[in-house]
């Protein structure tokens, strides 16, 4: 956990691609749509889930993660939560 | 805040109990060879047994039951207890608790009762087991908790098929006036009653058949009736990882224990990923966090005893432990318990020939 800390989007699309095998280390960038980077499936998504609970202690809902088309998307909203909890 | 002890009573034994066919997830053709590979990765479940048609969760509790009170060489007619943790019931009505003490020849003195919760059922049937005996007017009673999961699975749902196996256990409840007390800490929240559900056969949505039995396309690699077991993961998941963790601290804070002071830490078997999550949430070592889910997948109610029966056997034998056990799930209904064990009858684990 990393709380006083403030997020960058560089760190958190790092760990991003250590969390999943299937994206290549340094080709993720804010604008990708995460459906055309990987398999942006139910199992993957709780693999996110799990990642951003134990890295940012933030909780997101099914229908947020619906809602976030891009990398940037997705950055936002852990932000907006992990910047909350402070 | 349902946190609270219970004096005088400890585990005297352990036993568990799986029918015999295997089944491997490798074989599970619903899916594509890619998405079993991250399926099983992700669940950490390889393996797990299911039951015959017509094999009870009752007959597995009943041999891990029968071979338990064997070991322990407990006379039957000293068991005044018999408490049925279970949601898959012999029978709609009556209660299967009482078949199980005529099965075990019981005598007609003993209480028999069920308690219909999953996940949360060992823990919270330890507490209403120990709280009935530790005034000492009841000396031996057995607590048999498990589920078949799998008759009501719907192979073609691919979020609940791979993850349930099914299991009977049996624990032997003895009370004792040197023993630490038992300490809880129990909760709910109904609101989530939806997230894991068979919604029809009960009184809510009785039995129809036109719309019960309809398989219906929920989303891509989900097709299931109303009588199949129906997971809403994200929810589950979301809970499991925002309640599990304080309920956990809480009951240490409240009773001064440290996480050292835990040899074990023995959690449901909900899945690999869910489970890892919470044991990073709580900064445990793996050593101290045992798992039974590759072999045997998520056993409800029984993934707690088969735990210990399959992964801490040899020390639970033999040592003088502190145990946290911790359960979560189906209701939602949660809870944990520090316990201390020392030198158990713990058999190996039965596999029935159903």
């Amino acid at each position: 956990m990393q709380k006083n800390n403030t997020m960058n989007i560089k760190d958190f699309i790092k760990k991003i691609e250590e969390e999943f095998e299937d994206i290549e280390p340094n080709s993720l960038l804010p604008n990708d749509v995460l459906a055309e980077k990987f398999t942006w499936d139910s199992i993957n998504a709780l693999i996110f889930l799990a990642h951003v609970n134990v890295e940012y202690d933030v909780e997101i809902t099914a229908e947020e993660l619906i809602q976030s088309k891009t990398v940037q998307d997705l950055y936002d909203l852990v932000e907006s939560k992990y910047l909350k909890k402070e | 805040m349902a946190i609270f002890q219970v004096p005088n009573i400890k585990i005297a034994g352990i036993a568990a109990c799986v029918p015999e066919d295997e089944y491997d997830n490798n074989n599970y053709d619903w899916i594509s060879e890619k998405e079993r590979q991250t399926l099983i990765k992700v669940t950490g479940v390889e393996k797990k047994h299911h039951a015959k048609k017509g094999t009870t969760t009752s007959d597995l509790c009943y041999v891990a039951a029968n071979d338990l009170i064997n070991q322990l060489n407990w006379e039957r007619s000293d068991i005044d207890l018999l408490i049925f943790v279970s949601q898959s019931r012999d029978y709609i009505i009556p209660a299967t608790a009482g078949l199980l003490q005529e099965r075990l020849s019981l005598s007609k003195s003993c209480i028999a009762f069920d308690i219909s919760l999953g996940c949360s059922g060992y823990v919270y049937g330890l507490s209403v087991i120990g709280s009935m005996m530790a005034t000492g007017m009841i000396k031996k009673g057995l607590l048999l908790t498990g589920d078949i999961s799998t008759l009501n699975t719907s192979y073609n749902d691919k979020s609940a098929f791979p993850l349930f196996g099914d299991a009977g256990t049996a624990t032997a409840i003895e009370i004792s006036s040197t023993v630490k007390p038992m300490l809880f800490n129990l909760q709910t929240d109904g609101g989530g009653y939806d997230a894991i559900i068979i919604p029809d056969g009960g009184i809510r949505n009785f039995a129809d058949k036109e719309t019960s039995f309809t398989y219906e396309n929920i989303s891509e690699g989900i097709v299931r009736n109303k009588f199949n077991i129906a997971l809403d993961g994200i929810k589950v998941f979301n809970f499991s990882l925002r309640e599990v963790k304080p309920n956990v601290n809480n009951l240490l804070k409240h009773n001064n224990i440290s996480v050292d002071d835990i040899d074990f830490f023995v959690f449901h078997q909900a899945n690999k990923l869910m489970n890892e999550t919470i044991r990073k949430q709580l900064k445990l070592l793996p050593d101290k966090v045992p798992y039974s889910l590759k072999e045997y997948g998520n056993t409800s109610s029984a993934s707690i005893p088969l735990t210990i029966v399959t992964e801490l056997r040899d020390v639970v034998k033999s040592n003088k432990l502190r145990l946290l056990l911790s359960g979560f799930g189906v209701g939602l209904s949660w809870g944990s318990v520090v316990l201390e064990t020392e030198s158990i009858v713990c058999p190996p684990i039965i596999v029935h020939k159903d």
